[in-house]
């Protein structure tokens, strides 16, 4: 087993990777392991690559990794070959043979995988070519497409741990405080808060100080912490360590969903084998610093990212917040000084350290440097993790390289935040997205989640959907949260229902402000903003469904009924094919009929309609 | 419901010792329980509490706040319906009705022959390839009513044929 007890024995180490690889000379084929492209069946097509590869001879010439997230996660499996950055996406096992046999063999390529571009509607081949790529700045998520998230050598080998080298070999701890706080980032798990303030508060305290990695990524619909820990999870370990140093700890934890089995396999094998290297643990590369870490698994409870009640959690106990008279980075896990970053934060600092902060500095917008993830999903064309300096645009984000709505729909609005958010009309798509900007117009920028809903989304049900949600991962201690919601989530009921007053949109406004001001936690205080921004900026929805009862959108069922427009049906019959309930009748080639009786309003004719005849009334 | 099950006691006291029978790892040996039987069987409390040398109310207190966590037993497979808001815009919720609707059980429930629960989770980070559901540890992504009912089938059929084993 390797150790490496100095830095000069980490920097001879990875030399000596990086010569024995390129005297080997094999090209590398990169493959997405991802969750995203695993639910599409990755493992099949590895296998079959391997198969293939041995068949026609090729394995000696090829190194086939299977890779991390590569954010494009609508389009999986990803494969792409290197040193040119083919890109094939879309893959199924049955691809392989062709594959090999002409790209690998020949360089042709298979014209048939090649990814189209919606706006030219014309093939590309190379990864740089496709928009979605194109116009992102990679820096964190970078490294996911050409190492494997098991190996450290492959961390290694791209320049990993160079930052934790520097800071112990030139930096004081002081000289690390400065240069985070000089880089002016701020944590990306929400809240914005700068990072240099939150190290050198907690620094100044006395006692056992501890670090923690708050991987409780309970937004839903975010999920580039999960992609992270997936893909790179020696970016978050090197993060942690140099925080340590900085701040003087000498234990870490990380708090990871349980949901996330992968991301919690990656980061205990990569703690493993730092450890054993001599990365972790009891005199950091031979010298005087120990640290170490430790995975705790969270339960599934949403409210657990809030950092005291994530803190309660790691202790033993229920995930309930605490009001923060006494900041944790005084008082937090096991009353001690403690720093507490998100995942994606703690991977900004590698960064930060290895270009220094003036070149971090010039990345982003005044208040907000560097760079974010962003999740991209809902009804947009591309999907997946997207990467952006502070600052670009809604209209960038979600229309050059998200593709923009799907179907020829129109775009509704952009839901940031998640459940603490709000949601964004097409007026402000213009807008520069950085942590101020977004809570100008009345959302957060949150951890980075990015929902896109087009005009088959009920803005009133999404409000519910929301109040829902923190309705139930309430902690309850605290009235104006648990009997609040609950309150709110009744009229919304209500409201989709068909049963709205005159008075509900002002009692929910009544309400919201009140949660906001009075809730003990950020959970409550930020819980009403789903609504209040929905009514902000679609009061007329809300007016629909309590005046004229009806759901625009087609989506609260008991408020819209589907019909279909004679002049327009073809009487293909794939929507009376198709109908589960036998709804739906009629005769080749004429106009059908659908039967309201009968109908449950799944949907399944209106989705599958070639020739909009069916129509939301 | 679920048959009854008996408890392997040295695979739970080998559970408790790998995190040093610390209180703060009450809740990873709960969920590592749960890898064993689905649920934590509430006769396993008593053990708990005088290894970890914790109350009783902290247990319970722990078991009832947690999601992943449940004192009932579990059908044989357990289906994960993700209701993230990606999910939820792409349709999840007609996924947990069609499932609803074929296993008739409600959301949170165990079918009468112990072989399906139904529960619903928020997000599993695969937002990209929403609607989504999980079987047991399977990841299922890009579904529709059709797809979700014929993932069913797969499992009642494998189940039939006894292949299905819980890993």
């Amino acid at each position: 087993m390797i150790k490496l007890n100095s830095i000069e024995s980490l920097q001879k180490f990875r030399d000596s990777i990086t010569s024995t690889r390129t005297r080997q000379g094999k090209r590398l084929i990169s493959l997405c392991a991802g969750s995203g492209c695993g639910a599409y069946g990755t493992s099949g097509v590895y296998d079959e690559l391997m198969k293939e590869l041995s068949l026609q001879g090729l394995q000696e010439q090829f190194e086939v990794k299977l890779t991390g997230c590569h954010g494009f996660c609508e389009k999986g499996p990803i494969m792409v070959i290197y040193p040119d950055g083919i890109f094939y996406s879309q893959l199924k096992k049955e691809h392989m043979a062709e594959i090999v046999e002409k790209t690998l063999k020949t360089g042709e390529l298979v014209k048939a995988r090649l990814f189209k571009v919606e706006s030219t509607q014309k093939k590309v081949s190379l990864e740089e070519e496709i928009p979605f790529y194109n116009l992102q700045k990679r820096i964190v998520l970078g490294n996911n497409g050409v190492i494997e998230p098991t190996s450290i050598d492959d961390y290694i080998a791209v320049g990993g741990y160079t930052a934790l080298e520097k800071a112990l070999s030139k930096m004081t701890p002081q000289n690390i405080l400065d240069e985070i706080s000089k880089s002016k980032l701020r944590g990306r798990g929400g809240g914005g808060f700068p990072t240099g303030v939150k190290w050198k508060t907690c620094a100044r305290f006395d006692g056992p100080r501890y670090i923690i990695c708050n991987a409780d990524e309970g937004d839903p619909g975010a999920y580039m912490d999960r992609s992270i820990l997936e893909g790179n999870p020696h970016s978050v370990v090197e993060g942690m360590i140099i925080g340590a140093l900085a701040i003087g700890s000498s234990q870490g934890y990380v708090y990871v969903r349980h949901e996330y089995p992968l991301a919690v396999k990656n980061l205990s094998l990569a703690i493993e084998k730092a450890r054993d290297y001599g990365i972790l643990g009891k005199h950091i590369l031979g010298s005087r610093i120990d640290f170490d870490i430790t995975i705790s698994r969270g339960g599934g409870a949403f409210v657990c990212g809030e950092s005291t009640a994530l803190m309660a959690s790691l202790e033993g106990k229920p995930g309930r917040p605490r009001a923060k008279y006494v900041h944790t980075v005084e008082k937090g896990y096991r009353e001690g000084p403690t720093t507490l970053n998100n995942v994606e934060t703690w991977a900004n600092v590698p960064i930060i350290i290895n270009n220094g902060a003036d070149w971090y500095c010039s990345i982003g917008t005044e208040n907000s440097k560097g760079t974010k993830i962003f999740s991209l999903v809902g009804k947009v064309i591309n999907t997946g993790l997207v990467e952006v300096p502070m600052g670009t645009s809604l209209r960038t984000i979600i229309f050059d390289i998200g593709g923009g709505v799907p179907k020829n729909k129109k775009f509704k609005a952009v839901q940031t935040g998640g459940p603490s958010g709000g949601c964004i009309p097409e007026a402000h798509l213009d807008l520069g997205v950085d942590f101020d900007e977004l809570s100008r117009v009345g959302s957060i920028m949150g951890s980075g989640g990015m929902i896109v809903m087009d005009q088959n989304t009920c803005m009133v049900e999404v409000a519910r959907y929301f109040v829902e949600f923190l309705q139930d991962e309430s902690c309850g201690q605290c009235n104006p949260c648990r009997e609040g919601l609950k309150q709110m989530l009744d009229i919304l009921t209500r409201i989709c229902e068909g049963h709205g007053k005159k008075g509900d949109i002002e009692l929910l406004e009544e309400l919201g402000a009140m949660i906001e001001k009075f809730s003990l936690c950020g959970l409550g205080t930020s819980a009403p903003n789903p609504v209040l921004s929905t009514i902000r900026y679609f009061r007329d929805e809300y007016e629909a469904h309590i005046k004229d009862k009806k759901c625009p959108s087609g989506v609260c069922k008991p408020l819209f009924h589907y019909e279909i427009d004679k002049d327009t049906c073809t009487g293909c019959m794939l929507c009376a094919k198709k109908c589960p309930h036998e709804a739906i009748t009629g005769i080749k080639k004429e106009p059908h009929i659908l039967n309201q009786e009968k109908c449950i309003k799944c949907g399944i004719c209106y989705d599958n309609c070639k020739f909009n005849a069916i129509f939301i009334k | 419901m679920a048959n009854k099950i008996t408890i392997n006691w040295d695979k739970i006291q080998d559970i408790i010792e790998h995190y040093n029978s610390n209180p703060e790892n009450l809740l990873m040996i709960m969920q590592d329980i749960t890898n064993l039987y689905n649920y934590v069987p509430p006769e396993a409390i008593p053990l708990l509490k005088k290894k970890l040398n914790v109350k009783e109310s902290l247990i319970y207190s722990v078991a009832t706040f947690y999601k992943t966590i449940s004192l009932e037993p579990r059908g044989k497979h357990i289906i994960h319906v993700c209701t993230g808001t990606a999910c939820h815009i792409l349709g999840a919720v007609k996924i947990m009705d069609a499932y609803k609707e074929e296993l008739n059980i409600k959301e949170g429930q165990t079918t009468e022959d112990g072989l399906f629960s139904l529960e619903g989770v928020r997000c599993i980070g695969c937002c990209a390839s929403g609607p989504v559901i999980t079987v047991d540890k399977e990841i299922h992504g890009g579904l529709d009513r059709s797809k979700a009912l014929n993932i069913l089938e797969l499992y009642k059929r494998s189940s039939e044929r006894g292949e299905v084993e819980r890993g």
